[in-house]
């Protein structure tokens, strides 16, 4: 993977204080990052950024994590995109309900860093 | 008056008792019954006054004076007692399925067919002339309204009062004899009677009121007047030889009269549908007999002084002074309430009596035979109605010969009192039969066979003299001879009027032979078992079929065709239903009827045919063992222990029940709150995830990037430490709220000025308000009361709301305005703040816990979510109310008001 072709990440949180850490944790990795703070944000970056990740959380303010990822699912040329929710839902419907809508992974939070960054790669590299 | 159109008007009359009969059988078809009414009751008992009481006390006061009295003051005497006594016969007669009085005393003593047969004998003897002096009546009334001569009629077809009698045949047979269970209930006659007795005792003062302030001037005038009458003397005193002794006897006979008459054992037992209706009739009744007899002695003086010896019957002189007047439609009102008192006594006594005579003379007759049971087996049902049927017009018939031949030379009382003596007769046997238990069948026998007998003799046999039958010798020299004998002195007696004196000697044996025959004879089984279940019929009643004992062997198909015999397929089967209802138990293999099943079959049989004729049929298909008197008391106290044991299990398994009853809701309450307190975990959890994740992401990369910039360190260590902040804060508001909801919190109390308050809370806010773009105004009024309240909490509140109103104010031009003032005795305090505002239907939501993330991915942005459920508990605690006004786009007013209880302005 060449620097000109650079992964590109959206990471979609409403909290200002888990987006900052995730968009270092990105940037530092070498990632292309985009930041949406709410799933309005989200959908539209994804319609004009075309990301290769996203990193999307569920509960916001406006419209939520799952409803953004049926959009990414609904996208033609977005087949390849690979979503990862992080969620503090932790029960397993809400779980269910996350690889339902078309999620490559859902990881409960708090996670672990250096896991997501393992899952990032495991994702992007297949 | 024409005598067509009294015809017409009595028929018309008929008429209308058939539309009301109809009318309410039809409204008890629609569940909507009436007799479920007490005053329908009441009025029902009433047909105790018949033509006796609507002419013939009239007449009776006019003739003998204050005499005619005592038959009313007996039964008012007597209602006090009915809860007593007349209670406990209901009771029996609707366990045993009784319908007649003969039937009672026959079930009592053992079921016997002998006793039931002479108790209807003597009743179908005793009421036939009492039947026919009500048919006189109407007859006599409808001569004087048309002016008729009585000699110039023909007998039978040429006579109207023949018709009329048939008429009333057509009546009773109708609704008399519409079911063959003779324990189901005659709504429609029921509810016809009680409106005859309203109809008689309404008519019966009009025409009261009329003779007194209408012919008169009020009761004075008449009574001023009527001393002057030459018998007035007379009429108002008791008479010394016999006066006190015939008062007593008058009103023992009608004590007695007015339980055992059989039509008024049909209205109030048979037709009872409540015990409690008998509260009602307690007083009601005798208000009734006070009400009907208040115009008595002013219509009988009235009589007596505008006719004098005009040879007027006193008897009809209701109808003849407003005749006399000229008033010929009182008259003919007055006719029809006389009309109306007449049929109603015919109509019940007609079906009591045929009843009567089909259950206990020609039932029996039918079952005691084999030839004919066998014979007729299939057409039982029929037979019985047919046999009713007939007997009501053989009845009706009699009586109508009766009145031609014998009544016709009578007054109404003097037949009416002989009636009386003869049910009085059956007075020991009863009372005797439901209080003590050693009566005896023969006893009973005994007493009711020389009773019955002196009775005849010193009562119909006179009368039968009077008529000519009988040669007067009798009554002058006694029977061949004998002065002993003398009907009216029987063995010497003198000194009485002849009701009394045959009173005296009838019951005196009556009830002599009755104990002393009872304490002689001996019990069977089957005596001793009735004998209990009728003196402890209390105790019985609630277990009703398991109190009969009986022992022995019988089929279940024989039990079954038996009740198709008699009630026919379709009832039978009901009644099989009813039972398999009351014992599920699963039916015996080898077809063997259970006991109970034999015993509740012969109950449903005695209500169509008589407890005596139930029990031969029963016995016909059942092999009987027989058994002593001491294992019949043995199962009976059994029985009785059984009853107590399950009353106690009744009331345990009652108290069992409401206990689990609690402890369902009280666990159903725990789940509730169990479900609450998991979804508060998962929430409060949820909660600490988000600043956790912050944390710990934060940390790793400071960890795993040792060469970060300086600046990017200092950044993600303040964010660290105000993460940590977060969770403090979420912690301390969990625990906050927690004590709170468990009560455990208390405040700590003192005197309070709220602007200390809030300045302090503003100022302290300050920092906040000054990173961002946000104009906040305080106005709070001077020298507001000091209130009693916990200081640091209402900060807290304050501190909340207007951090609150910092956070969610308008992002640009912030504008916040907290007042303070006191209104009503409270002091309220606003936050008003120009944000973005609050949909109204979350303003009761926003002060429950964690709303914003409960059942929902949208979240607001900042916050625990536990401030204003917070605030509204320390408001709350202090006895205070908060609340929101806002809507969508407008800004949000958050307000509290708190209750002033020391009432001390701040700087004194």
């Amino acid at each position: 993977m060449s620097a000109k072709e650079k992964l590109k990440v959206l990471v979609v949180d409403d909290e200002p204080s888990i987006l900052m850490p995730l968009e270092f944790l990105m940037r530092k990795n070498g990632y292309q990052v985009y930041i949406a703070r709410n799933g309005t944000e989200a959908m539209e970056s994804v319609d004009k950024e075309r990301p290769d990740v996203v990193l999307l959380d569920i509960m916001m303010p406006d419209v939520d994590g799952y409803e953004v990822c049926r959009h990414i699912r609904g996208q033609e040329n977005m087949n390849g995109a690979k979503v990862i929710f992080m969620s503090a839902k932790t029960k397993d419907a809400d779980i269910k309900k996350g690889y339902d809508v078309g999620a490559d992974l859902y990881i409960p939070k708090p996670f672990s860093t250096r896991f997501l960054m393992e899952k990032i790669k495991e994702l992007t590299q297949s | 008056m024409n005598s067509w159109l009294v015809i017409g008007v009595s028929f018309c009359y008929l008429a209308l008792l058939f539309a009301l009969a109809s009318w309410a059988e039809r409204r008890s078809a629609a569940g909507r019954s009436l007799v479920g009414n007490p005053y329908i009751y009441a009025l029902s008992m009433a047909v105790y006054c018949t033509a006796w009481t609507y002419y013939g006390s009239v007449g009776r006061a006019a003739t003998t004076g204050l005499g005619y009295l005592a038959i009313y003051i007996g039964p008012t005497l007597m209602a006090p007692l009915w809860w007593v006594v007349l209670r406990k016969i209901i009771r029996i007669c609707k366990v045993q399925r009784i319908t007649t009085i003969a039937d009672f005393i026959s079930s009592r003593y053992g079921k016997n067919i002998t006793l039931g047969s002479i108790v209807t004998i003597i009743c179908v003897l005793g009421i036939i002339p009492y039947i026919s002096i009500q048919l006189k009546a109407i007859a006599s009334s409808l001569d004087i309204l048309t002016g008729a001569n009585e000699v110039g009629r023909s007998p039978l077809f040429g006579d109207t009062s023949f018709f009329i009698t048939l008429g009333l045949g057509l009546f009773t047979i109708v609704y008399g004899t519409r079911h063959v269970e003779a324990t189901e209930r005659h709504e429609g006659m029921v509810t016809a009677i009680a409106f005859e007795s309203l109809f008689k005792l309404v008519i019966f003062i009009v025409a009261g009121v009329f003779v007194t302030y209408g012919v008169f001037n009020g009761f004075g005038d008449i009574m001023q007047q009527a001393t002057q009458l030459p018998d007035f003397e007379r009429l108002m005193t008791f008479d010394n030889d016999s006066g006190f002794s015939q008062w007593f006897w008058m009103v023992v006979l009608s004590m007695l009269a007015v339980l055992f008459l059989p039509r008024q054992f049909q209205v109030a037992v048979v037709e009872n549908v409540n015990e409690q209706h008998l509260n009602k009739a307690m007083w009601l009744f005798p208000l009734y007999l006070f009400a009907i007899n208040i115009f008595v002695l002013p219509i009988a003086f009235g009589g007596d002084l505008l006719f004098g010896s005009a040879g007027i019957d006193a008897d009809m002189f209701v109808l003849a002074i407003p005749l006399s007047e000229g008033q010929s439609l009182l008259a003919l009102l007055v006719y029809l309430g006389g009309y109306s008192a007449a049929t109603s006594m015919v109509i019940v006594a007609t079906i009591a009596l045929s009843v009567m005579v089909s259950n206990n003379l020609v039932m029996p007759l039918l079952v005691g035979i084999p030839a004919i049971k066998n014979r007729y087996q299939n057409q039982l049902t029929k037979l019985l109605l047919f046999s009713r049927r007939l007997g009501i017009l053989v009845i009706l018939l009699l009586a109508y010969l009766y009145y031609k031949g014998v009544a016709e030379h009578y007054s109404l009382v003097e037949v009416g009192l002989v009636s009386f003596a003869a049910v009085a007769q059956f007075a020991p046997a009863i009372i005797g039969g439901i209080f003590w238990k050693e009566g005896t069948k023969s006893g009973a026998l005994a007493g009711i066979v020389v009773g019955a007998v002196l009775w005849f003799y010193t009562l119909v046999v006179p009368s039968m003299v009077g008529v000519g039958m009988l040669p007067s010798s009798i009554l002058e020299n006694g029977p061949l001879g004998i002065a002993l004998l003398k009907p009216f002195e029987l063995f010497g007696l003198q000194g009485m009027d002849y009701i009394s004196h045959a009173m005296f000697w009838s019951m005196f044996l009556n009830v002599g032979l009755y104990i002393g025959v009872s304490l002689l004879s001996k019990q069977t089984s089957q005596e001793r078992n009735q004998a209990e279940v009728f003196v402890d019929i209390f105790k019985y009643s609630t277990v009703f079929e398991s109190s009969i004992v009986w022992k022995g062997t019988a089929y279940i198909p024989d039990i079954k065709s038996l009740l198709v015999n008699f009630l026919g397929e379709k009832k039978a089967e009901v009644a099989m239903k009813a039972y398999k209802r009351k014992y599920p138990e699963p039916e015996d293999e080898s077809g063997k009827a259970d006991p109970k099943l034999v015993t509740y079959a012969e109950k449903v049989l005695s209500g169509v045919i008589g407890s005596s004729s139930a029990r031969i049929m029963v016995s016909s298909v059942v092999k009987e063992e027989e058994i002593s008197i001491d294992e019949v008391l043995n199962i009976l106290k059994e029985s009785q222990q059984l009853i107590s044991i399950n009353n106690e299990l009744r009331r345990k398994s009652m108290e069992l029940r409401r206990a689990t009853e609690q402890l369902r809701s009280a666990n159903e309450r725990l789940k509730q709150l169990d479900e609450l307190k998991d979804e508060f975990l998962s929430t409060v959890t949820h909660e600490l995830r988000t600043p956790l994740t912050s944390i710990r992401a934060l940390s790793e990369i400071l960890y795993d990037n040792p060469d970060m910039e300086r600046e990017d360190q200092e950044h993600f260590l303040q964010t660290i430490v105000k993460e940590s902040e977060r969770l403090t804060r979420l912690i301390t508001h969990v625990l906050d709220l927690e004590r709170f909801e468990s009560g455990k919190q208390k405040l700590n109390l003192g005197p309070v000025q709220i602007e200390e308050v809030v300045r302090e809370s503003v100022q302290a806010l300050e920092q906040l308000v000054q990173g961002k773009n946000v104009e906040l105004v305080v106005d709070v009024q001077q020298n507001l009361p000091v209130i009693n309240g916990d200081r640091d909490r209402l900060m807290q509140v304050m501190v909340n709301l207007v951090s609150n109103a910092i956070k969610f104010c308008h992002p640009e031009h912030g504008r916040i305005i907290v007042s303070g003032y006191y209104i009503d005795g409270d002091i309220k305090v606003n936050v008003v703040d120009n944000g973005k505002g609050i949909d109204p239907e979350f303003h009761k939501q926003i002060f429950d816990k964690f709303y914003q993330a409960q059942n929902q991915n949208i979240r607001k942005p900042e916050g625990s979510g536990l401030g204003l459920p917070i605030s509204k508990k320390i408001i709350e605690s202090h006895r205070g109310r908060i609340w929101v006004e806002s809507e969508l786009g407008k800004g949000a007013k958050f307000s509290f008001v708190l209750p002033v209880r020391v009432n001390v302005p701040a700087n004194v």
